[in-house]
């Protein structure tokens, strides 16, 4: 085992810990509640007998130095942007800026209440109102909503506004049409909506066959849903004509905003013919991942397709004050309770005040200087299936690996020992045993080099010495899980020994 | 850029091993007549301070120090130090998705706690990871249910909170599903006799809530009785949590599933929230969104990972239980937190608090002349009847630095100028003894 190769990462000591109800013991707390200013109610007398519960059984006793080492030491045992590099391909996990979390944790924002009377909010409809224009002007479209919850929620909303685009004007149309390089929240979304999908098959440059395209689109396609760049980081260098084709017969064209880290300040898809497109606020506008949300996905569109977006809007009235606006007898309706995932709003106009119009283009030039820059350094050791030129991610296949048996989830697991977090394994579903790699801007020089020895150091390994690979990770506290086990006899709460 | 790890030279050098003359020439593969030409039309980046400044100009044009008796989905509950302290070390926050399980125990065991935590406090079986919030858990939950049972109608009180009912009725319109509504009763309660009317073989779910928008409890078992003799499901939403502190949990439900930002999630005016469904064990493979199963690794020793994926969008892709991918991992964190820090005595005498504060205000409405629009149970939430429309009332109460409640007829037309009031353990005596003169006073 060449650990010496490994220059990024040593292992280190972390504690252990067990459940939080295995450090239980009835009588300790941690918390104390102030006393009560009025008479205590007893639930049974207040509410009957019948609608009190027993005790909460299982529930947690423990003592607040517990809660906190509880969670500092799980804390340790997890990776984060704040630790080092992520690799992953259209996830863009890039650096989230410490001003985000104190604004976001403001007194008057953070504790605003949703139904608080409009006058008492100018402050939060602000907000709502200058990210919705800076999004307007960043995709160079003409309005937006800000309600959906995430990229899928945004997906289904968009689809959601198609078919009653499609609906108003006589024939709701029957499926969407996806590339086969698409994400999987993207068919899903179109199932919820009640359409069909059919797939686009890629041409051999990993774009949109644009022949196959024409031959797809008729007049029972509401839309072809693209992500642009693509899943192989490629723009689709025909993006005027598939936006003719779609529009000739009718249909209209769905963007997948997730690969917007390498068009902001740039291109705008407002300007390449998209009709409507989600964005991704935890991927391009720094919001936190949080290890797996909260996020937003606002989504954006054309004149055409306002009447229907989700009620409220917020309207500027002429005097400057604002306002939710319900009255939108078109609109699909609400996608949830409320305006949005208002937190994350807060995080992502930050970003965008903290940097912007030459702030956005740099950071746009810098993402794709760095992919292209580990591709280069990556080519020569890892298949590249595809050669057209790529944009701030690309995909390699683990096909020469492979030759000694040595499969992209064993290198990217074999990575972790390299001080790295994987890159995107076995997507997109075109190219067999990808590696999907995004550095996003947020790496420096350094890291890049760091990470592109690891990758050369590992596919040196899978020749000479394949089953360092194969049973890797060797360093981190847990070795491979077995993920088997865990979907053949699923466990999944903790229950009191018996 | 500050946020930009490289130097001039740095870029230059990258460039030259790359190949290209300038950082222009990346982006030849974009048409030319698509690549702007102009900078965006935005203000130049902005110091700290000024983000700050901009943000504290915003924060200021927002009601503030004023005591809030708004509830209606999102419920103002102290949130412990420990808490923050907690999200904010940058591993959690930070951290991606946990695919890779091996460097993300952290997150996946805190997921497994909170999976235990909604079960323990639901009386289900099985809990999920979370979902966006509660009103989208509305939706998939009643998916779930049509999937079980193939049936084609969904019954749904209309005490269930209005916002969630209209994001049912979005997700669900081009589904070929009748939504149909019951009415509630003079108690608030679900109307049992419409609801015995509107049962047949053909419905899959009856949806509930309770505390429901109204604040009142409902009778759960007399309800599951009623629905699963009709073979249909009961799925009950809970948009209060902190009420499974002293009130019998829904165990007769099949689904139980809403909202857990009463659990140290801010209120934020509006998001981000944090949805939970949980359910009987035999739909655990129905089950929107990701799961955490403990596993043991290569060494035998115990973990945790994301399992039963087949369910899910990135595998099933069309034919997924939902289409959820992000969901709302660090509020649920947050929510584990809380609750480890509350525990079983704490989330107990919280809700105790909840009930007192709430018994006492409607106690000094009464003595005041005002009357409950409802007689049933309630938690801490109340409807007082006729005091919404009178002139400048929130006006009168701001002077006090009270936000008052919401006048139902937003929501109920039938309810116009009755007002919802939230008492939870944050409501000072004074500021309900105020708020009470101000609604009764006359003029």
């Amino acid at each position: 085992m060449a650990d010496t190769d490994i220059k990024k990462a040593r292992p280190h000591v972390s504690q252990n810990e067990g459940l939080i109800f295995e450090l239980s013991s009835p009588g300790k707390v941690a918390y104390q509640l102030p006393p009560l200013d009025v008479r205590a109610q007893d639930p049974v007398q207040a509410l009957g007998r019948e609608y009190v519960r027993e005790e909460l059984a299982g529930f947690p006793e423990v003592s607040e130095i517990e809660v906190v080492r509880h969670f500092t030491r799980l804390s340790t045992w997890n990776y984060g942007v704040d630790t080092g590099a992520y690799l992953l391909g259209s996830c863009t996990m890039k650096y989230n800026p410490k001003i985000n979390e104190v604004v976001a944790r403001l007194d008057g924002i953070s504790n605003a209440h949703p139904c608080q009377p409009e006058p008492l909010a100018q402050g939060c409809l602000r907000i709502l109102h200058d990210l919705s224009k800076a999004l307007v002007e960043i995709t160079g479209m003409d309005s937006v909503t800000l309600q959906p919850a995430a990229g899928a929620h945004g997906e289904m909303t968009g689809l959601l506004l198609v078919r009653a685009y499609h609906q108003s004007r006589g024939k709701p149309r029957k499926k969407v049409l996806i590339p086969d390089s698409a994400h999987g929240t993207n068919p899903a979304s179109a199932a919820l909506v009640g359409y069909d999908t059919g797939s686009v098959p890629s041409n051999p440059e990993g774009m949109v066959d644009l022949a196959k395209l024409d031959s797809l689109m008729d007049e029972e396609v509401g839309a072809l849903m693209l992500t642009n760049p693509n899943t192989l980081g490629v723009f689709e260098r025909d993006i005027v004509e598939i936006g003719r084709i779609v529009h000739s017969r009718g249909g209209l064209l769905y963007m997948d905003g997730a690969n917007m880290n390498a068009l902001v300040g740039v291109s705008r898809p407002g300007d390449f013919g998209v009709d409507v497109l989600h964005l991704n606020l935890h991927k391009t506008f720094s919001t936190p991942h949080g290890g797996g949300g909260p996020g937003a996905g606002p989504v954006a569109v054309k004149k055409i397709l306002e009447p229907f977006l989700p009620v409220p809007l917020v309207r500027e009235a002429a005097d400057g004050t604002l306002a939710f606006d319900f009255d939108r007898p078109q609109s699909i309706g609400r996608v949830r309770a409320f305006c949005g995932n208002f937190g994350v709003l807060v995080r992502a106009l930050a970003y965008i005040l903290a940097n912007g119009a030459e702030g956005l283009r740099q950071t746009t030039e810098d993402a794709v200087l760095n992919s292209v820059y580990l591709r280069k350094l990556l080519q020569d050791a890892y298949e590249l299936p595809y050669s057209a030129p790529t944009l701030h991610e690309c995909v390699f296949s683990d096909k020469r690996q492979a030759r000694r048996g040595v499969h992209t989830g064993d290198i990217a697991k074999r990575l972790i020992d390299y001080g790295f977090h994987p890159y995107t394994v076995s997507f997109p579903l075109i190219v067999p045993g990808a590696l999907m790699i995004e550095p996003t801007e947020s790496e420096s020089k350094q890291e890049l080099d760091l990470l592109a020895d690891a990758l050369l150091s590992i596919a040196r390994e899978a020749e000479q010495e394949p089953e360092t690979v194969l049973t890797a990770p060797h360093s981190t506290r847990l070795r491979r899980l077995d993920e088997v086990q865990a979907a053949r006899r699923p466990i999944l709460r903790w229950k009191p020994p018996a | 850029m500050r946020y930009l790890p490289k130097s001039p030279d740095e870029r230059r050098q990258m460039l030259q091993q790359i190949g290209c003359d300038s950082v222009e020439q990346l982006f030849d593969s974009i048409p030319a007549e698509v690549r702007r030409q102009r900078p965006l039309a935005l203000d130049p980046g902005q110091s700290e301070p000024e983000i700050l400044g901009y943000f504290r100009a915003r924060a200021a044009e927002n009601a503030r120090d004023a005591a809030c008796f708004l509830g209606a989905g999102a419920y103002d509950h102290y949130r412990p130090s420990v808490l923050d302290a907690m999200i904010s070390r940058s591993e959690f926050y930070t951290a991606y998705t946990p695919y890779q399980p091996e460097i993300s125990q952290g997150t996946l065991q805190a997921i497994f706690e909170f999976q235990t935590l909604m079960c323990q406090l639901t009386g289900m079986d099985v809990a999920n990871a979370s979902l966006y919030d509660g009103s989208t858990a509305l939706p998939e939950s009643v998916l779930m249910a049509i999937r079980a049972n193939r049936r084609k109608r969904i019954v749904t009180a209309r005490s269930v909170h209005p916002e969630y009912r209209q994001v049912l009725h979005t997700y669900l319109q081009h589904q070929e599903i009748a939504l149909e509504e019951v009415p509630f009763a003079a108690s608030g309660q679900a109307d049992a006799r419409a609801l015995a009317d509107r049962l047949g073989d053909d419905v899959s779910a009856v949806v509930v809530q309770s505390p429901n928008f109204f604040g009142i409890v409902e009778d759960i078992p007399q309800l599951a009785a009623q629905v699963h003799a009709a073979g249909a499901l009961l799925i009950v939403m809970i948009a209060e949590p902190v009420s499974l502190g002293i009130l019998r949990p829904p165990a007769e439900a099949d689904i139980v599933a809403g909202e857990a930002q009463s659990f140290g999630v801010p209120v934020s005016f509006g998001g981000p929230y944090v949805g939970f469904v949980a359910a009987r064990d035999q739909y655990v493979r129905s089950l929107p969104g990701r799961l955490v199963g403990q596993t043991t690794d290569a060494d035998g020793n115990r973990g945790f990972c994301l399992t039963l994926a087949t369910r899910e969008q990135h595998i099933r892709r069309e034919k997924a239980t939902s289409n959820i991918c992000t969901n709302q991992a660090l509020c649920a964190l947050m929510v584990t937190v809380f609750l480890s820090v509350y525990g079983k005595q704490g989330l107990r005498e919280m809700a105790v608090q909840n009930l007192s504060k709430s018994r006492y205000a409607a106690e000094r409405f009464r003595n005041a002349g005002a009357k409950l629009r409802f007689q049933g149970p309630y938690f801490n939430e109340l409807a007082v009847a006729d005091l919404g429309g009178r002139p400048n009332l929130q006006d009168r109460l701001s002077e006090q630095k009270i936000i008052g409640g919401l006048d139902l007829g937003r929501y109920y037309p039938e309810l116009a100028g009755d007002v919802l009031l939230c008492f939870t353990e944050t409501a000072s005596r004074e500021k309900m003894d105020r708020l009470v003169q101000i609604m009764t006073e006359s003029g």
